[in-house]
């Protein structure tokens, strides 16, 4: 397995060409399209991609770590001349014409665009099962530690039918990284959506500062929580993306213009004996899972035992921060997504009666349910008798829940270290019985927070549940102080040695197996 | 909050007027002067013209106007409030739009420095508190030229606050006094142009152009302190020529950089206010003052014929001359919509604005909406084409609909700085210095006319019209650069004659076709008596024939020098005064008066190149002896 790019990237010490390595992904991809990740595969642009990129490794002038890597992107980036669609019918056929930021500096880096990933329809979920094209799998629903675990249980049934849900909102991105047919992947995080799916496939999630990566070109959800995020298969991975992508940018004023650290190079923390941990007591509700719960107590420990100061402290407004989520992010929405009207791209409707009959025709047509649902919450508390009961009300109980987190870590504390999820990946049947509304509210319960106080967080996979599916923690840093945050994390990284996914099984079984593209599933796992 | 501001403004300053035609409120009511409108504590207007009722009865009861206006300057600047787009009137429709004037989705907005610039110095113009930190909202409404589905604007925390203008109005018998008046200003916000719709009856639909869509905007919101549409024209004149003076705003009502929206209701002097009507679409000074007039005797005659008064929006129709309900008008033509043939419609998914391709479909090209309306209206005379909307875009007229705001979340408060709150070492491409702007401030129009007066002893009124024609100014300067002449005589040459000339054929300054050198070199020829005033009039109009000739050339060519010779110009006076022996008769029968025709025939005979006072002295010595 290729982890660290930064000393073990094969194409820099030749073993490999971009060519080679970006035909193994794409076939992977191919592979692996029963999971569907991806919802456009950019073949044709990527080998284009890798092409350039073997010409500078041959001069050697190579752009740096990311150089030749297989990248995916979240469809909701927007991508020059490549469809993105937010899993939506409204924007379905829509190309945009500029790239985002981040996609931008990814290219500029010499990165491999693989294709645009699978998610909510625009991030509006928690399992990425919620996008016009379908819900995302697990691959880990395939891996040999879960069936072998399902072969003891004698309950379990059908297996066609009860794949895993990724998690979401970009699942998509951690299911294209989860099944090794790219290196990284932008998803973006309002509620946890990045940090959610990478708890469940086993992944390193970052949701970085508010203002640290610039979000132009990003469609939004929710444009005050909304980060880019990152999702890769560790730490140090995550800090080079992370490198890539930070940094003020002219088109988003929101991004910060202080110097800032570059590039993310993580120190290898020999101890941790300075450091002070912060275990929010609030963050153990009853609906916590006893696994996760144990594990969250062992990592604690393991701080503890290697010297770190560990406190127990308060966050005390957290319960109620998702109904304050739900007001401010559905509020945000109905305003967002107010200029998709059918007039200038996307969705328009047959209807022709009016202005009116066609702007509603096109937006039933154009949105799903969970969406329209939003819309309609936002624009009930936005409505001018409703705005100071609920938005400007939201807004107060924003600023408190995040003085919360200014009050911990003005007590000595470095970092917050809580679950990120209550339980590890559910099955699609069981997880489709609830609502996306309740789901989401579940699910976003201790990942939210952090967006409505702008921090960094990071989801770090721990351990395997008892039925062999991963379970991450998720640490939570100060404000642009996301080095420091990635450098704890890639320490705990180290201790917890968590497994890889064994999916040579699914390689074989799901594809009549060609003899080099064995290969070619061999040789990223060297 | 108002009062110390208004004394901080006073009286004795200079003020404004504005010549308005017809429909003015001082000819209406009689001004009683007396009653002072307690309800909006207005101390410095100085009359407060009052209606009567047009058939007083049941004990006589007055009426007194209230009149606010929102203004909408467009701010005079290269690029777009929030993208980096041209300004330009008049392009190609949809040529000047960017991804984020078209709204695709993940644009940001990026404030536009000139603009915040162009706000402060138009605040600190306007005497108002600027604001160090403001804020942007977005204001939500569905309609086909907003493509966001909102307009980012300044709602909560405007960037200026309580400021006043000062203007003028004109009374007395000939309209030459100048009457100062105040209005306070509530506030100056920074938001965003919409994109504009043009509806096509013929073919039923709509088609809309970008360019205007993100361009910025100075609202200016008045203060109710208004009574008539005459102060209304006189504060807007005024409001544009400081515009104007400080380059934040061409401030051109024609070519739509300066919209105004008038709040107009009435009430009896004491009693709380009138349900109010909003008049929209007033495009020109003078048809603002005419429908602010109008919808006041309208709502007069409406509650006094036992009528009420809706909240509505009125649109004021310039050729009939009154305002109409926009809901009616909009439901008239509804009924027309089930006799059209289908709309047509384009198909514009994924294709960048402006950019016409074959996707777009084809570009059409329409015939004007409404043709009753075509001449006149300013926004038909580009013909665009664009995308296409169904024809009843025009029902969902935007105060139709519930309006919500919400912050801006992308755009972080707007701080600005003055001497002693910026930070040391900062950048000065990113801040913005108050005081620095206040120094750059140049001369308003109010302190102009004070120099004029001061300097060249004009009475006020004349430097009030040397201010409000464009351009008269600066001729009115050049000239007197130029001449020898007095000021006076140079002022009243400027204000009578060549203004004159010009109203009379509808010019503007710039299309004289008489140069300030050419005047100044007739006041010169006049001045050095080589020209009588009479023959320099007959100058002025060859000159006026714009064929290229100095004054100096028609003179020697009319040969309208001055007579010097006093011989032949007695022998002149003898021939007249024999071949009209009548008149001569009249005069020595004791009817002085009847030297003037003498004089004028002499006049005459000279082709006005001789003095006046000294054919009369000539005569009369004749007639004498």
């Amino acid at each position: 397995l290729l982890r660290r790019l930064r000393q073990e990237n094969p194409l820099k010490q030749g073993q490999i060409t971009p060519t080679e390595l970006c035909q193994k992904c794409l076939s992977l991809i191919k592979k692996t399209k029963f999971l569907n990740a991806y919802i456009t595969v950019s073949e044709e642009v990527a080998l284009k991609q890798a092409e350039e990129s073997e010409k500078r490794y041959k001069n050697g002038q190579s752009l740096g770590d990311l150089d030749g890597i297989p990248v995916a992107v979240k469809d909701n980036f927007s991508t020059s001349g490549i469809e993105t669609t937010c899993a939506s019918n409204m924007l379905k056929g829509y190309i945009p014409p500029y790239n985002a930021t981040v996609v931008q500096k990814l290219l500029d880096q010499g990165a491999l665009l693989m294709g645009k990933t699978n998610l909510d329809e625009f991030a509006m979920g928690s399992g990425s099962t919620d996008g016009v094209f379908g819900p995302v799998k697990n691959p880990w629903s395939y891996s040999k530690q879960y069936r072998e675990k399902r072969k003891q249980n004698p309950h379990s049934k059908n297996e066609d039918s009860d794949w895993l849900i990724t998690g979401g909102s970009s699942g998509g991105s951690a299911a294209a990284v989860s099944a090794f047919t790219c290196y990284a992947a932008l998803g973006s995080d309002t509620g946890g959506s990045t940090r959610n799916p990478a708890a469940h496939c086993g992944l390193v999630g970052f949701k970085p500062s508010y203002g640290l990566v610039s979000r132009h070109g990003l469609i939004p959800l929710v444009n005050s929580m909304d980060v880019p995020g990152i999702l890769t298969r560790c730490v140090d991975d995550a800090a080079i993306v992370l490198g890539a992508l930070a940094g003020p940018d002219p088109k988003d004023s929101t991004t910060v213009h202080d110097p800032i650290n570059k590039p993310f190079m993580l120190p290898s923390l020999a101890d941790v004996s300075k450091l002070c941990i912060g275990i929010p007591k609030e963050y153990l509700v009853p609906e916590l899972s006893s696994e996760v719960r144990s594990l969250w107590s062992k990592a604690a420990d393991l701080f503890e035992s290697e010297g770190a100061k560990v406190l127990e402290v308060s966050l005390p407004h957290t319960s109620y921060s998702i109904v304050c989520y739900h007001v401010l992010c559905t509020s945000e929405v109905a305003s967002n997504m107010a200029r998709f009207d059918g007039l200038q791209y996307g969705h328009r409707c047959d209807i022709d009666v009016s202005t009116e009959a066609m702007y509603a025709a096109t937006r039933r047509e154009g949105f799903n349910d969970v969406v329209r649902g939003r819309i309609l919450s936002g624009n009930f508390f936005l409505l001018k008798e409703n705005y100071e009961n609920y938005f400007v009300k939201a807004q107060k109980v924003r600023r408190l829940i995040a003085n919360d987190f200014v009050n911990a870590f003005n007590s000595g504390v470095d970092v917050l270290l809580t679950p990120t999820t209550l339980s590890e990946a559910v099955p699609y049947l069981e997880f489709i019985k609830e609502d996306n509304r309740t789901r989401s509210a579940q699910d976003d319960i201790f990942t939210q927070a952090v967006n409505m106080a702008g921090l960094p967080a990071v989801s770090i996979p721990v351990a395997l549940s008892n039925q062999g599916l991963p379970i991450g923690l998720q640490f939570i840093g100060r404000a642009f102080c996301d080095q420091q945050l990635l450098t704890v994390a890639k320490w705990f990284e180290k201790q917890v040695q968590f497994p890889v996914i064994q999916l040579q099984e699914l390689m074989d079984d799901c594809s009549a197996v060609l003899e080099n593209e064995k290969l070619a599933s061999v040789s990223l796992k060297q | 909050m108002a009062a110390p501001m208004l004394r901080w403004v006073g009286r004795g300053r200079l003020w404004t007027f504005a010549r308005v035609d017809g429909g003015s409120c001082h000819r209406r009511g009689a001004p009683t002067g007396s009653t002072s409108n307690r309800i909006r504590g207005q101390s410095s207007v100085a009359q407060q013209p009052l209606y009567t009722t047009q058939k007083p009865r049941k004990g006589e009861h007055k009426w007194a106007a209230v009149v606010g206006l929102e203004i909408h300057a467009q701010i005079s600047s290269n690029s777009k409030l929030f993208s980096g787009s041209q300004v330009r009137f008049s392009a190609p429709p949809n040529s000047l739009v960017s991804f984020f004037d078209a709204s695709l989705p993940g644009t940001l907005p990026v404030l536009n420095r000139r603009c915040v610039e162009a706000a402060v110095m138009t605040g600190l113009a306007l005497n108002c508190h600027i604001n160090k930190k403001s804020l942007f909202d977005r204001k939500h409404y569905f309609y086909a030229d907003l493509p966001a589905g909102y307009q980012i604007t300044q709602q909560r925390l405007p960037i200026a606050v309580n400021g006043s203008l000062t203007y003028g109005v004109c009374a007395g018998k000939k309209q030459s006094q100048v009457i100062p008046k105040t209005v306070r200003i509530k506030q100056i916000q920074l938001e965003q142009d919409s994109g504009k719709s043009l509806h096509d009856d013929l073919r039923s639909q709509t088609l809309i152009d970008l360019n205007r869509a993100g361009v910025g905007l100075l609202e200016v919101v008045l203060e109710p302190d208004l009574s008539c549409g005459e102060e209304a024209a006189a504060a807007v004149r005024e409001l544009q020529l400081i515009l104007q003076a400080l380059g934040t705003s061409q401030a051109n009502m024609a070519e739509g950089q300066l919209r105004v929206d008038a709040n107009i209701s009435v009430h009896h002097p004491g009693e709380p206010l009138g349900v109010r009507t909003e008049v929209k679409n007033l495009n020109s000074i003078r048809f603002l003052a005419k429908a602010i007039d109008y919808e006041i005797q309208r709502q007069i005659d409406e509650l006094e014929n036992g009528g009420e008064i809706l909240n509505e929006t009125r649109s004021f129709h310039h050729q009939l001359g009154c305002t109409m309900s926009m809901r009616d008008k909009e439901g008239k033509q509804d009924y027309s919509l089930f006799s059209q043939e289908p709309t047509l419609f384009l198909s514009v998914a994924a294709c960048p604005v402006g950019v016409p391709s074959p996707k777009c479909g084809v570009w059409l090209s329409i015939r004007p909406w409404l043709q009753c309306d075509a001449s006149d209206d300013n926004e038909l005379q580009e013909l665009p084409v664009g995308f296409l909307l169904p024809s009843e875009a025009r029902l969902t007229h935007r105060r139709d609909l519930a309006v919500r705001f919400m912050p801006e979340p992308n755009l972080p408060p707007l701080v600005l700085y003055d001497a002693t709150s910026l930070p040391a070492g900062a950048d000065p491409q990113q801040v913005i210095n108050i005081d620095q702007i206040r120094e750059t401030l140049p001369e308003l129009p109010r302190v102009t006319r004070e120099r004029l007066v001061q300097q060249y002893g004009m009475l006020l009124e004349h430097s009030f019209t040397l201010l409000n024609e464009v351009g008269l100014l600066e001729f009115f300067q050049n000239v007197i650069k130029e001449t020898r002449a007095e000021p006076k005589k140079v002022t009243s040459w400027v204000l009578n004659t060549f203004l004159g000339y010009l109203k009379q054929q509808n010019l503007a300054v710039s299309e004289s076709p008489v140069t300030p050198s050419a005047l100044a070199e007739l006041l010169d020829l006049l001045d050095s008596r080589t020209i009588s005033s009479a023959a320099a009039k007959q100058v002025f109009e060859e000159l006026w024939k714009g064929e290229g000739k100095t004054p100096g050339q028609i003179v020697s060519e009319k040969q309208l020098e001055l007579m010097e010779d006093r011989g032949s110009l007695e022998q002149l006076c003898h021939s007249v005064m024999e071949a009209h022996p009548q008149v001569v008769m009249d005069l020595k029968e004791g009817n002085p008066r009847a030297i003037n025709k003498l004089i004028g025939l002499v006049r005459k005979a000279t082709q006005s190149r001789a003095d006046p006072a000294m054919i009369k002295e000539i005569l009369e010595k004749k007639l004498s002896s």
